[in-house]
């Protein structure tokens, strides 16, 4: 029987900090590779139309940035969450009521237009995102109960109550019955970035500020430093005089905000409407960003790039060779557990015990062994 | 093994130029899916007929899709990619991919664009959806006719245009037998879930309800009223698998022959957008076999089959709004437009519309 | 009186895979590990279980292979969490993803073909008793399983000293490691178990609820047993308690549908989810007795030191 051995290090190697997302890249296309190859795909072609053609055509840039938009301005939110040692699972629930908020002018005001409507919205979905997020900070700190849970259930209400409003006291008269709202006027619609070459809208931007802003609050900031120290030791952070409900709330309303700002530009910007679902689990997808960008905003910002870039590569391989939806999320799963797993070098050196082999090498066999197993 | 992958790499890369090279007369045909085609119901009736497309037309075609694509942003790129990369004619087959075809059809000019159960056309953006509700009517027949307590169980999914007129035509079937039928109504929220449909199907019989009518995509009501020895109807495919002895006959939806038209349209170049609705006459909506009633019940529905696809439409005055008001004159029909806005119940129907 | 019967026994099939998969993950998360995998394991489950029911023609192998997906696919988050000591949230959310392409990759054969049902009790004489008689021995037999299992994992848990172990690695995995108990290998068997669990609860799915393989069928359901298990306070019986009343809500609003009542049937869906938060809110008000069940050390990776 073989055994792993994480050994703690001195402090967190630079080296694999640099190189862990390389090795895991490394390693999720050697078992792409074999995946692919034992559906019949030549891998070649396949790497080729999933990750290059992607990224390699400016339309395709647009709709890279369009897809990665939510995932950062979500995520660098809910980072701010992790660091204090907050769960915040509920981003999702949280971007449909951004949306909602937002929402509300273009469609009970269709009449009100001009400049001032955009920015509006774009506050009121801020307003609504936090507000949301407000109830599970709030159980938290008067009654003591689990966010995780709470901030969880909120999301399923939220789709419902969404749901209920588009098909219901929202619903555009002149639609035939469908379940969706007006067409948003045009000083509703977030404008495109560059309208000649692609549909990349000011969410980009929005979710690049964000990211920047966070960066420098969390690392020049002392509410930065409080977040640190309460997520790391409550208690010393008693002791230094910062207060848990507060940072509760304060993580909770950050991370709400953004998530219904993500919303908000959403459908302001991609979508032009409301309609029963507005996001494919960004909200959820947003937590892993996070982790993958482990929890630094700027980290997020490529994290959420990647990610983005497997939606699309999914599809591409989808279209272009047959490959079916699912092969492209076993895929996706195989990285994300390929750049979890590789983190774990930052950390700590690996020892097998048992057996001879180096440490690294061993440790990344081992960890490829089970998954090839599941996706034969 | 490395010399081997390497080996395998290089030879299927010849292999897939070759067959580039030789697919460049074929038209692309391309559909997008909103569901999983795993999900044996809509989107697999679609990828269905793209099959048939495949099988009928030959190496004169080359099909691509993509599934599960979200309404939104995805179904934008989902079109545009499908437009980039080559397809000459593609369908959208979800009414929220409506939006998203319009823009992307503008920017293509010249891409053929057909897309399912919307209302917006442009010219190169037809539309297409089929008369359901025609065999809805069939189904309230058979069921006022097999049905021993009157009640029947509807399991629904969501108050849309598409299934208000279903429940209608269900009821109006099942009045022209039995006067006094009732149906209760159950909405579960969703096209998909097994576990909830089943449930809804065995809280309809426990009230008393003996047979299942559904509006949902699973096999699980058809399963429990299988379990229960009593009756009920499959929707969008065939399910007389899944319930040999409790399946009546089945609503199915077959894209096929009407896809097979257009793509061979395409190919030769007579094209054009269209807005048609499909019916039984057109094989578009199609009965399974009636099975597990008697003969009179078998003949009875054949024949209204038949008047259906002979041009009646079962939306035929006098029909009374379910608060009693006069909607249709004796002999008016309702027009399309009527239909596909459908928000109202007509009489008999012991529901509240979810509003 | 029939129609209480039937209403009984529904919920019952509609609380029984609710009641599997959180029991399993109380294991675990009574072990201080968070696995938010649930609904990919129990999806694999399903998968597994239809498709070694479909091929073999025997329900009860399907129900092992349902067993076995479960907990072979629950190793890969023990691998990562426990020997490498990734983040558990992100892990556990990457393996609901992973588990849901993989299900399908695996089920595309399997699409709109029926499958074996697992057959209900039925004991001569016993199972004829009026009222009772199906309730207590005409049931399917995953049924009987979840209600031994809870009473087991009580037992284990709380009567035995090696429950009694693993309940204080979830308190306190560095005062355990220092006592010299083995941490990881207790965690190891939690997670596995808790992945045969999530397994078994998919293979009723696919074997008695709703005998058939449809890509996403669990439809949430992993979501809902891990609601349970805080709902619950980490108390087996109070698990069992929360997913009959859940089941029961959920049935009841379809009947109270069925019956006329004018609600928006949106608000009705939305009833389970807002419950779960009440009923939190008045579980966790009381704080001493929250702390006390609360796994202390819960998502907290570990790691030895030597």
């Amino acid at each position: 029987m073989m055994r792993l051995e994480l050994v703690k290090r001195p402090q967190r190697s630079a080296l694999f900090s640099a190189l862990s997302p390389f090795i895991a890249f490394a390693l999720t296309i050697i078992a792409g590779a074999i995946l692919f190859a034992l559906l019949g795909v030549n891998p070649l072609t396949a790497f080729r139309i999933y990750f290059i053609e992607p990224i390699s055509q400016v339309w395709q840039l647009h709709e890279l940035a369009i897809k990665a938009a939510p995932l950062i301005l979500i995520a660098v939110g809910l980072s701010v969450c992790y660091k204090a040692n907050i769960w915040n699972i509920g981003a999702e629930g949280q971007f449909i009521f951004g949306a909602i908020f937002g929402s509300a002018i273009p469609v009970l005001f269709p009449q009100f237009e001009g400049p001032l409507v955009l920015p509006l919205m774009l506050l009121l979905g801020m307003v609504g995102g936090a507000a949301y997020a407000a109830i599970p900070a709030f159980l938290k700190t008067r009654f003591n109960t689990n966010e995780i849970l709470t901030s969880l259930m909120l999301v399923y209400v939220a789709q419902l109550f969404l749901d209920w409003l588009v098909r219901g006291p929202w619903r555009d008269p002149q639609g035939h019955g469908f379940p969706q709202t007006i067409q948003f006027g045009d000083s509703a619609v977030l404008p495109e970035l560059m309208p000649d070459a692609g549909r990349a809208n000011w969410g980009f931007v929005f979710a690049l500020v964000a990211a920047v802003l966070i960066w420098i609050l969390m690392g020049r900031m002392l509410k930065g430093f409080e977040v640190r120290v309460l997520g790391s030791s409550p208690r010393a952070g008693r002791f230094a005089g910062f207060g848990l409900s507060r940072m509760v709330f304060f993580a909770f309303l950050l991370s709400g905000a953004l998530a219904g700002l993500a919303g908000i530009s959403e459908v302001s910007g991609a979508i032009g409407q409301l309609q029963p679902v507005i996001s494919p689990g960004y909200g959820f997808t947003a937590i892993i960003v996070a982790f993958l960008g482990r929890l630094n905003p700027l980290g997020i910002i490529a994290a959420g790039l990647v990610l983005a870039l497997t939606y699309l590569g999914g599809e591409a391989v989808q279209s272009a060779l047959g490959i079916s939806d699912k092969v492209a999320r076993v895929f996706q799963g195989m990285l994300l557990f390929f750049v979890l797993g590789c983190d774990t070098l930052i950390h700590y050196r690996i020892r097998l015990i048992g057996l001879a082999l180096t440490k690294q090498e061993g440790a990344a066999k081992l960890d490829a062994a089970p998954k090839l197993k599941e996706a034969r | 093994m490395k010399k081997l992958l390497i080996a395998l790499m290089t030879t299927t890369a010849a292999l897939s130029l070759a067959a580039s090279a030789e697919a460049a007369e074929k038209l692309k045909a391309c559909w997008v899916y909103t569901g999983p085609i795993g999900d044996f119901g809509y989107s697999y009736q679609h990828d269905q007929g793209r099959l048939e497309v495949e099988k009928a037309l030959g190496d004169k075609v080359e099909t691509a899709y993509l599934e599960n694509v979200s309404e939104g942003p995805d179904a934008d790129r989902a079109f545009e990619r499908l437009a980039r990369e080559g397809c000459k004619l593609i369908f959208g087959t979800s009414f929220g991919f409506m939006d998203a075809e319009v823009k992307v059809a503008k920017k293509f000019p010249k891409v053929m664009f057909e897309h399912a159960t919307g209302y917006k056309t442009g010219d190169n953006l037809g539309i297409y959806n089929a008369r359901f509700y025609e065999g809805r009517y069939v189904l309230g027949q058979i069921a006022a006719k097999e049905s021993k307590s009157g009640v029947a169980g509807y399991i629904v999914s969501f108050p849309i245009p598409e299934v208000v007129m279903g429940i209608n035509s269900f009821m109006l079937g099942a009045q022209s037998i039995n006067p006094n039928f009732k149906a209760k109504i159950v909405w579960v929220n969703s096209w998909f879930d097994p576990g909830k449909e089943a449930d809804a199907a065995k809280a309809l019989f426990d009230q008393g309800a003996d047979i299942i009518v559904q509006h949902t995509d699973s096999t699980a009501a058809l399963q429990v009223a299988e379990e229960r020895k009593l009756h009920g109807f499959g929707q969008s495919s065939d399910m007389i698998k899944f319930a040999p002895n409790a399946q009546l006959t089945s609503l199915t939806d077959e894209w096929g022959p009407y896809y097979i038209s257009r793509v061979q349209a395409a190919i030769d170049g007579t094209w054009k957008p269209d807005n048609v609705w499909l019916g039984i006459k057109d094989g578009a909506v199609k009965l399974a076999p009636y099975t597990n009633m008697p003969d009179d019940v078998k003949a009875m529905a054949e024949a209204t089959e038949k008047k259906i696809a002979g041009g009646w439409n079962p939306f035929t005055g006098p029909i009374a709004k379910q608060d009693g008001s006069a909607w249709l004159k004796d002999g008016e029909v309702a027009d399309d437009g009527t239909l596909l806005g459908m928000n109202f119940y007509v009489k008999g129907v012991d529901d509240k519309l979810p509003q | 009186m029939d129609i209480t019967v039937n209403i009984l026994l529904t919920i019952a099939t509609a609380a029984t895979p609710l009641l599997i998969a959180a029991i399993g993950e109380l294991v675990v998360e009574r072990s201080g590990v968070l696995n938010l995998g649930v609904e990919g394991m129990m999806i694999m489950g399903a998968v597994g279980g239809f498709g070694a029911g479909y091929l073999t023609g025997s329900p009860w192998v399907g129900l092992l292979a349902a067993i076995a997906m479960g907990a072979l696919f629950s190793l890969l988050f023990a691998v990562m969490t426990l020997s490498l000591a990734t983040n558990q949230v992100a892990t556990g959310l990457s393996l609901t993803l992973l588990g849901l392409g993989l299900s399908g990759m695996i089920g595309t054969g399997f699409v709109g073909q029926p499958g074996v049902r697992l057959p209900n009790l039925d004991i001569p004489g016993l199972s004829s008793i009026p009222v009772v008689g199906k309730l207590l021995f005409g049931q399917d037999p995953v049924f009987y399983i979840s209600i031994v299992l809870t009473a087991a994992v009580m037992w284990f848990l709380f009567k035995t000293r090696t429950g009694l172990t693993l309940r204080s690695i979830g308190d306190s995995h560095a005062s355990a490691h220092a006592l010299g108990i083995k941490v990881i290998r207790y965690r190891y068997l939690s997670v596995i178990f808790g992945g045969a669990c999530a397994g078994l609860a998919g293979g009723h799915l696919s074997l008695v609820y709703t005998p058939q393989w449809v890509e996403n069928m669990t439809a949430g359901r992993g979501w809902i047993a891990l609601a349970l298990v805080v709902f619950a306070s980490w108390r087996p019986w109070r698990v069992l308690a929360g997913a009959y009343i859940f089941g029961a809500v959920w049935i009841g609003q379809l009947h109270a549908q069925a019956f006329g009542i004018p609600v928006p049937s949106q608000m009705l869906s939305s009833l389970p989810y807002l419950a779960t938060v009440v009923v939190l809110v008045l579980i966790s008000r009381n704080k001493r007795l929250t702390m006390m069940n609360t796994p202390a050390s819960l998502g907290q990776p570990f790691v030895p030191d030597r």
